[in-house]
């Protein structure tokens, strides 16, 4: 657990070890990034398989994440929820050994199409993980800018996309003053939002959130909550949660896994009043998990 | 539908990212020529000369007739490693077993780890020199002799088996040592029933190497035997070594004796290799990580 | 707290040992800290009984030993800058030969080639480091140094321009400070890219991802995610890369042409420290032969700082970093052991 953020009474003096004493917060405010060009676009997965080796992972799974919502998948540790996510960045492939197939259609493009950009699906598909992972070697400003400089975006530009990332995610009255300092000096909770900013500063569509609060302590997870809660505004957010409280608290449907598969996917509030299928009923109970 | 367009990744990053993997697998493939061609040229110019007589003559030093063979060389270099061995090997294993079992929190291991390691960085000449200083200089029991040479190859040795044997020694699982001093074994017993076997494949690999290195030295032979060619088999006098035959033959006009210090060269190099192979099962066969 | 347990013979409980089945446990103790003792004061005395046996050519020369340039035997004048410089230079074009190249196969090994190929390819980068070193200056002697001796030529010729680098092709002899350096180049080639190796896969995965997660190709990914990680690491294997160097004796000595001098060009010859003292040594008398401990004391002093600086540097690479486990022991036996392990 990472230590409780805190605010301090009035301009106090920035603190650099461990960012605990912070100035006064914003709040997230997405209306800095400027006007929304169209409208949002929509997740569309048939028929994902995806393997660890001979391990079966993910098992025929179709479902679609409507666009501007928010998404929350559940379920038990190895149900597949984790991998489901990173299939449609493309990230599972990372792993030795790891492969799938199947299609993740973002509006009309398969990014599991042969001839598809594999850097370029990445830059419209962002990720959060679990862990906030900050560069170690770089200020919290080079974070936010990490992935604009490899599009050459260029000084000016570059310096108001960073500054404003960190306004919409709410972080900029926390950071404007140390923005050269090291992003791992910051807390636990501002990490995983500068990650977000990060994120963010390139303009994705679409942001796919693995477990992004387990690692942070409940005053930090609220925080993190409320910014998913103004991102979906502008983009489509999939969030993969084993905190259903969570689930219950920012997403617009639920989907279950076990084992691999979808067992059902529909309206947060249905799924935890009304389940369906058994083994949902089971889950969301606390009769297993 | 607005259609979504993937952001292309530019001409340029791609051919970046294309460039440069293209020169790290060429730079790979550049370390290892050289390798290559030693190899190659060892066994072009050393296997011409490699037969009975290599084996069973010595070298004969004279500027006609025939140049003999290196036996002196070949048996001085296993006798002088041998009592090496002998020396350090007992002498490294025992500081490493202070450094594991008695020494996690003492100031003095710490101070002792600290100089085995900047030991492995000194020049072997300098180990030379140091016994040249002390035992030569001093006609401690002869003027050059071979049992200096072997204290000299010690010296060399000693950091490495420490090292090496203080790596292996702190893989056996602590539980495994509790769980001998719980059953009410003295130190002395759990370290030799239990540690030392447990470890000895490990510590059977650090002293391979640590002889392959020492079979391959020169500079400390220099100041310490100085070589003969004749075949002798007393520690109190000049021996021969392979070597000091090749660097002595490398200056020498006659191209019989060029071939067969490549000749040498081959031996001396599959030798090593073949302790290194050795040293390789073994640490296969160890059951420590 | 005694257990009122039963007297044993000597009125002791059974839960004492007897101070004579105690005895093996404390011989042992004793006598590896001895050992260990006998380690540090082993180190220690040579450094004296180094000092004292050049004291008599510190106290002639002075500094010059160190910074006048004139080694002459015959006028047993002994100021040592040819060696000081010829050591340096070998030692730095070594290190800028051979470290690009360490670093880059480390990072292909890790990062770029298929899994299966990563075992083997380590062993025969490794490989290099099990030549011994008079094997290396009989294939430098006979082999490389007179097939080079032609490119050398035209390199000096074309690029006469550049000082010291070029000045026409008679500038070249075939052992010269460039060959000696190539061949030590080669010789730190394990060391350096075993480190980094080791560096390269403590590096977390979550950066990684981090970084492919953005957008980024896998060069650019190592960019920015895993060489900057693992720079201090990375540093310290290049800083032993130059203590092994620095204290190369045979290789030098037969290739980099042993003239007393500091040699005007890339190609012409000069002289190191070890390489002296392997080379004089033989007859080596009174001030002449002080002087070459003077020059063995220069090179220990040498080799240990540079050592001292580069473990420190791969503790910190290895251990510094949050999320790095400590690997920096097995790290550096893992240079010092070879290849095959």
């Amino acid at each position: 657990m990472i230590g409780p953020e805190t605010s301090s009474k009035g301009q106090s003096q920035v603190s650099t070890a461990g960012g605990r004493s912070e100035q006064a917060e914003a709040a997230p405010d997405l209306s800095v990034l400027g006007e929304r060009q169209g409208r949002g676009h929509s997740i569309d997965v048939k028929d994902l398989n995806a393997y660890y080796g001979q391990q079966h992972a993910v098992k025929a799974l179709t479902m679609t994440f409507v666009a501007n919502e928010v998404t929350a998948i559940i379920g038990p540790s190895g149900s597949g929820k984790s991998t489901v996510v990173r299939c449609i960045n493309r990230m599972h492939e990372e792993i030795p050994g790891a492969r799938a197939d199947g299609s993740v259609t973002l509006d009309e493009i398969d990014v599991y199409d042969p001839g598809v950009d594999l850097t370029a699906v990445r830059r419209m598909i962002g990720m959060v993980f679990q862990k906030p992972n900050p560069f170690p070697t770089m200020s919290i400003f080079d974070n936010v800018a990490a992935g604009l400089r490899l599009t050459g975006t260029k000084s000016d530009n570059l310096r108001e996309r960073v500054h404003r990332a960190l306004r919409a995610v709410g972080l900029w009255g926390e950071v404007k003053n140390r923005l050269n300092e090291p992003g791992i000096g910051l807390s636990g909770g501002q990490q995983q939002r500068l990650c977000i900013a990060r994120t963010v500063a390139v303009e994705p569509e679409v942001i796919l959130m693995d477990e992004p609060c387990s690692a942070l302590d409940p005053i930090a997870t609220l925080k993190v909550e409320e910014l998913i809660d103004e991102l979906k505004a502008r983009y489509t957010i999939i969030i993969v949660t084993h905190n259903m409280q969570q689930a219950a608290r920012v997403a617009n449907t639920t989907a279950f896994m076990l084992d691999g598969e979808l067992i059902e996917h529909r309206a947060t509030n249905d799924v935890f009043t009304n389940p369906t299928d058994e083994r949902t009923e089971r889950y969301v109970t606390g009769k297993f998990g | 539908m607005s259609a979504l367009s993937l952001p292309e990744t530019s001409a340029r990053r791609r051919r970046t990212d294309k460039v440069m993997r293209a020169t790290l697998l060429v730079a790979t493939l550049v370390a290892l020529i050289p390798l290559l061609l030693i190899i190659y040229y060892l066994l072009k110019e050393g296997l011409g000369s490699i037969n009975a007589n290599f084996f069973t003559q010595d070298p004969t030093g004279s500027y006609f007739g025939s140049v003999g063979g290196v036996r002196s060389a070949i048996l001085g270099s296993l006798e002088m490693v041998l009592v090496a061995t002998v020396i350090s090997v007992p002498i490294g294993i025992g500081v490493a077993l202070y450094l594991t079992e008695y020494g996690k929190d003492s100031r003095f291991a710490d101070v002792v780890r600290y100089f085995v390691d900047v030991m492995t960085g000194v020049p072997s000449i300098v180990f030379g020199l140091f016994i040249f200083i002390t035992l030569v200089l001093a006609h401690v029991g002869g003027n050059f002799t071979a049992w200096k040479a072997s204290v000299a190859l010690a010296l060399l040795m000693l950091p490495i088996i420490i090292r090496s044997a203080e790596v292996v020694l702190l893989l056996v699982p602590s539980s495994l040592r509790e769980a001998a001093l719980a059953l009410g074994a003295p130190r002395w017993r759990v370290i030799s029933k239990v540690v030392l076997p447990t470890a000895l494949p490990g510590l059977i690999t650090g002293s391979l190497l640590a002889i392959a290195r020492a079979m391959g030295e020169t500079a400390p032979l220099l100041f310490t035997v100085a070589g003969a060619t004749g075949l002798t088999f007393s520690l109190s006098q000049q021996m021969n070594a392979l070597p000091l035959q090749i660097y002595n033959d490398i200056l020498s006009p006659r191209a019989a004796v060029i071939s067969q210090a490549w000749a040498a060269g081959l031996t001396l190099v599959a030798l090593v290799l073949i302790l290194n192979l050795i040293a390789r099962a073994f640490s296969r066969r160890s059951r420590l990580a | 707290m005694e257990a009122s347990a039963t007297p044993v013979g000597g009125g002791r409980s059974v839960l004492e040992r007897s101070s004579l089945s105690r005895l093996p446990d404390r011989v042992l103790k004793w006598g590896l800290i001895s050992l260990a003792v006998l380690i540090l004061a082993l180190i220690v005395y040579f450094f004296i009984r180094l000092i004292g046996e050049s004291g008599s050519t510190f106290s002639t020369f002075g500094l010059s030993f160190i910074f006048g340039n004139d080694w002459d035997v015959s006028r047993n004048i002994y100021h040592g800058a040819p060696l000081v410089v010829g050591t340096l230079i070998t030692s730095g074009i070594a290190l800028v030969l051979g470290v690009p190249v360490a670093v880059a196969t480390a990072l292909y090994i890790t990062e770029l080639c298929p899994r299966r190929l990563r075992a083997p390819l380590s062993m025969l980068v490794d490989l290099l480091a099990a030549v011994p070193s008079v094997v290396y200056g009989l294939w430098g002697v006979f082999f490389l140094a007179p097939k080079l001796l032609g490119a050398e030529k035209w390199f000096a010729n074309t690029f006469s321009f550049i000082p010291w680098i070029g000045g026409g092709a008679s500038t070249a002899t075939p052992t010269n400070y460039f060959i000696a350096s190539l061949v030590l180049a080669i010789m730190i080639l394990p060391i350096v890219s075993a480190i980094s190796r080791e560096v390269l896969a403590t590096v977390p995965q979550e950066h990684k991802e981090a970084a492919l997660a953005l957008g980024a190709t896998r060069w650019e990914m190592i960019r920015m995610a895993i060489l900057p990680y693992a720079r201090p690491g990375i540093v310290g294997g290049a800083m032993l890369g130059l203590g092994r160097a620095l204290g190369e004796t045979i290789a030098v000595v037969l290739l980099i042409g042993d003239a007393p001098v500091i040699g005007k060009h890339l190609f012409s010859q000069g002289y190191s420290l070890a390489a002296v003292i392997a080379n004089e040594f033989g007859e080596a008398t009174g001030i002449h032969r002080s002087a070459l401990f003077a020059a063995g004391l220069v090179l220990f002093v040498l080799t240990l700082l540079v050592n001292i600086v580069a473990r420190a540097y791969v503790a910190r690479g290895t251990r510094g970093h949050r999320d790095a486990g400590g690997t920096a022991g097995a790290v550096m036996v893992a240079a010092d052991e070879g290849p095959i392990q």
